[in-house]
């Protein structure tokens, strides 16, 4: 009978590089940015790590195929390094493959590393990628904002919201995030942003406006993971431990299948049930005190808080304009300024998430520091609201 | 002659939504040619960027055929295929094929295309009358249509159209009998498109009409009069596909038929259709046209073809569902002629480096995927009753999971709703915004597709959708296209 993942791996220590258009490094050195950072606070050396896992989404945009770029840039020695995608969620799917081979007692210390340079294709937004051979043949053509902004029109004709309502509450998502950014010096986006500006946006995919998608950054992000007992034996104190990590995909039912009524996220709702079983968590609006979602557009996070179990179905926008989830709300989100402003270099996402609840964890967020988190979570989703990846990851004090 | 027992039993048309008024043609290229203000008259269809030959014949062959949810059924009795254009997008790939597929027909029947004159839509025709009535096949399918290519401020601009028309023909229950057919072959060069060329090459306009509609057509007429034993003055409708103004009614009149009697040409609110457009004609004829009645129609190209139909009391019940009445009235003005000249490549816009996806087709693929790709052909689980796109070997109802348990299931005639949908201003679309959304299917099913022939902010969830056949992206590189089906409102 399997027990979970809860308290059974501790975060030894974690990087993050600084995001945003890095237009004097390269993948190789992003990843030097955030390991030097991870290998700092977890007191390790290089000779340390017994295996380490490397994602990045957009290979043929960066480093290339393989584990090789991984290995080469931090001069590992010969260990392990499995190169994970996973799209979106490739950075959550990093530290679950180094959590689970700590758990598993493969090794005492895993790396996990996520990195992503986008900048280098000459234009904005996403790069085009080909999936495959028989999609292109049959696939609507369309970008990410138009894939997600399908969640806008499904939600209002399930809710009866109007168009404004719903344009003002993910205006308010994307306010919410630029407040948070503007206190982080690692984000992408550090500007405040207004109502006005959001709502009045040029329209990028009806009815996102520019003020509604996140940045495309380039990025790197880093975890070292060890068991409780040797960090503590390391002399580490308020270590903070893994309660839940759990990934849930689609299998084609909302693609294919009409019991999917396109309003919300079929695979978070399961992976968010499946998450709080994990770590024993009974009502999660009350006992999650933070969260970093994947804000990767306004209306994507939106519908998360309900998928999440935070808001109740149908009520996300009134949570979301009564400033349930701003930094001095009861459920916190994207308090550092999340995809939307932290920036989205897509393999690192999940870790930079992470990175996130454990500074706060630990009481070092600076600025932003939230008053005694115990619980946070991360909600890392890559795909298309139709066809996804979904993790949600759930980390504390030990012992909490 | 009146030994012929085939003839026509179905017939359809098509004609592209968009209008482009003449007027703004003529405004946008009298600083260039002064006298062109004149055809500054009425409208020409102009189909869209998704819009070929093929998906053109597509939509006439739909409205000819029978529509029922299961095309793949109601299609069965189709022997052959022609396919008539002089603007095929293939030069060596059979674009019969392409339309057989499209329209779910069985594989094991003979497909041609039929091309290269002005006449071919109407040759395409009598071979098949012909094929049927020398018992090689029972029925066959006849589409014909063009999309030809213009310079921008030429004559032919303003009087050309695209557009398309089908016509089922076969030897039992005939909407109209074929009564004979008289052709002239020779080789008069009004134009000429050389292999490879992208337009046509066209000679002074008084020799072709004085010495090649004027000479040739009467003595096709006469032929076909003759061999067939109908006097002129029975003939009830005279068709001539003809852009000179009235020359198609002084031929008439020269060959003994009523001026009163030659249908309209539809060069006010259509456009020459090229090959298909004494189809066209015809059909509207046909629209119209009571039992009893006889209809001559002739289409002229290097000689002229002419033949004879006699309207029967099948034609109340085998009138196309739109026809050319149809989509006369499914119909957007369209005034801006920029978009004309780049739907047609005739300026170069500025597409961005998103446009530089390589379009390369796996044809392999392709091949394997051909139903579901040509015929929108997903599954239908035997165990549950579950309809799913695309058809895959384990069923996608939670609640069944049956494994090799689908058969295959036409979407091509459903009409779904929208359940979702976005206007995206990001993706490269030759006409953007890339409309597209989740399209649901009543009978189960659903698949992400794309929206072609909307309008900005026209749309909303729960609307009803008709599914058409349309190019879905081209591979400049390769000169290859893909073709598979969008949505676009009922």
């Amino acid at each position: 009978m399997a027990t979970g993942i809860k308290d059974k791996v501790a975060i030894l220590g974690m990087g993050c590089s600084k995001f945003g258009e890095r237009w004097d490094m390269g993948a190789e050195e992003l990843m030097v940015e955030a390991y030097l950072e991870a290998l700092s606070d977890a007191g390790v050396e290089t000779s340390q790590i017994q295996a380490a896992w490397f994602s990045t989404h957009i290979d043929e945009q960066s480093v290339g195929k393989g584990g090789t770029p991984l290995s080469v840039a931090l001069r590992l020695p010969n260990i392990s390094v499995t190169r994970v995608e996973n799209f979106c969620a490739s950075g959550s799917e990093a530290f679950r493959g180094a959590v689970y081979a700590v758990a598993a007692g493969a090794c005492d210390i895993a790396l996990a590393l996520g990195v992503e340079k986008l900048k280098d294709t000459g234009y904005g937004g996403l790069p085009t990628g080909q999936p495959g051979t028989l999609l292109p043949q049959w696939g609507a053509n369309g970008s990410a904002p138009g894939n997600f902004a399908q969640l806008a029109s499904a939600y209002r004709a399930k809710h009866g919201v109007s168009k404004e309502d719903l344009k003002r509450s993910i205006a308010h998502v994307s306010v919410k995030s630029h407040a948070n950014g503007a206190k982080n010096q690692k984000a992408h986006l550090q500007k405040p942003i207004t109502e006005d500006m959001a709502l009045n946006a040029p329209m990028i995919a009806e009815p996102l406006g520019l003020f509604d998608c996140c940045g495309v950054s380039d990025g790197a992000a880093c975890a070292i993971v060890t068991t409780p007992e040797i960090a503590r034996a390391m002399g580490k104190k308020d270590i903070i431990t893994v309660k839940a990590l759990q990934l849930a995909l689609s299998n084609g039912l909302e693609s294919t299948h009409n019991s999917w009524d396109g309003s919300y996220f079929h695979t978070a709702r399961i992976a968010a049930k499946r998450a709080y079983d994990e770590a024993g968590i009974k009502r999660p609006r009350e006992q999650v005190s933070m969260m970093e979602v994947h804000d990767c557009f306004s209306i994507t996070e939106l519908v998360t808080m309900e998928d999440l179990f935070i808001s109740d179905e149908g009520r996300a926008v009134y949570d979301v304009m009564d400033g349930y989830y701003d930094a001095d709300g009861k459920v916190p989100c994207q308090i550092d300024g999340g995809l939307k402003c932290f920036g989205h270099p897509i393999g690192a996402s999940g870790l930079r998430m992470l990175y996130e609840m454990y500074l706060q964890l630990q009481g070092r967020a600076g600025a932003r520091q939230l008053k005694n988190p115990k619980i946070g979570l991360t909600h890392n989703l890559g795909g298309s609201p139709s066809m996804n990846v979904c993790s949600v990851a759930i980390i504390g004090a030990h012992g909490a | 002659m009146t030994g012929h027992t085939v003839g026509i039993t179905n017939f359809g048309a098509y004609l592209p939504r968009l209008r482009l008024q003449r007027k703004a043609m003529a405004v946008a290229n009298a600083w260039f040619n002064p006298s062109i203000m004149g055809q500054g008259k009425g409208e020409r269809t102009m189909a869209n960027w998704d819009e070929d030959s093929v998906t053109m014949a597509v939509e006439a062959s739909r409205d000819a055929l029978p529509t029922d949810k299961d095309p793949i059924a109601a299609r069965q009795h189709i022997g052959a295929v022609y396919f008539a254009s002089t603007t095929m997008p293939f030069s060596d790939r059979q674009n019969a094929g392409i339309l057989s597929s499209a329209l779910n027909l069985p594989e094991h029947i003979h497909t041609a295309d039929i091309t290269g004159s002005q006449r071919s839509g109407l040759s395409a025709i009598i071979f098949a009358l012909e094929k049927i009535a020398a018992g090689s096949t029972p029925s066959a399918l006849v589409a014909a249509a063009d999309r030809r290519s213009t310079r921008a401020g030429s004559t032919q601009e303003f009087q050309f159209g695209d557009g398309g028309a089908a016509f089922v023909v076969a030897r039992e229950n005939v909407a109209a009998r074929f009564l004979g057919s008289h052709s002239i072959s020779v080789d008069f060069i009004d134009h000429f498109r050389g292999a490879g060329e992208e337009y046509d090459y066209n000679w002074e306009e008084r020799w072709i009409r004085d010495e090649g509609y004027s000479r040739i057509v009467p003595r096709a007429v006469k032929g076909l009069l003759e061999k067939t034993g109908v006097a002129a003055s029975a003939i009830d409708h005279f068709i001539l596909p003809c852009t000179f103004a009235k020359l198609d009614q002084q031929i008439a009149v020269k060959s003994g038929i009523d001026a009163s009697k030659v249908r309209d040409n539809l060069s006010a609110n259509v456009g020459e259709c090229g090959t298909a457009h004494a189809l066209l004609m015809l059909a509207d004829a046909l629209e119209n046209a009571k039992p009893g009645q006889k209809i001559l129609v002739a289409a002229f190209g290097q000689g002229c073809d002419a033949a004879l139909f006699e309207v029967t009391a099948a034609i109340e019940k085998n009138r196309p569902q739109r026809g050319v009445k149809g989509f006369l009235a499914r119909r957007k003005e369209e005034t801006n002629y920029m978009k004309w000249l780049a739907f047609n490549g005739l300026v170069e816009m500025e597409k961005g480096m998103r446009a530089e996806k390589d379009n390369k087709t796996a044809l392999s693929v392709t091949y394997r995927k051909r139903d579901m790709l040509f015929g929108l052909v997903g599954g239908k689980c035997e165990k549950c009753g579950t309809a799913q796109f695309p058809r895959t070997r384990i069923c996608v109802n939670p609640n069944c999971g049956a494994v090799d348990e689908q058969k295959p299931f036409s979407f091509a005639e459903l009409t779904g709703k929208i359940l979702s949908w976005s206007a995206d201003y990001l993706t490269y679309s030759q006409d953007p915004p890339q409309h597209y959304g989740m399209v649901t299917f009543e009978e189960g099913g659903r698949f992400l597709a794309e929206f072609t022939d909307v309008d900005i902010g026209a749309i909303d969830t729960g609307a009803e959708m008709r599914m058409v056949f349309r190019v879905k992206d081209f591979d400049e590189k390769r000169g290859f296209r893909r073709y598979f089906w969008k949505a676009t409102p009922v």
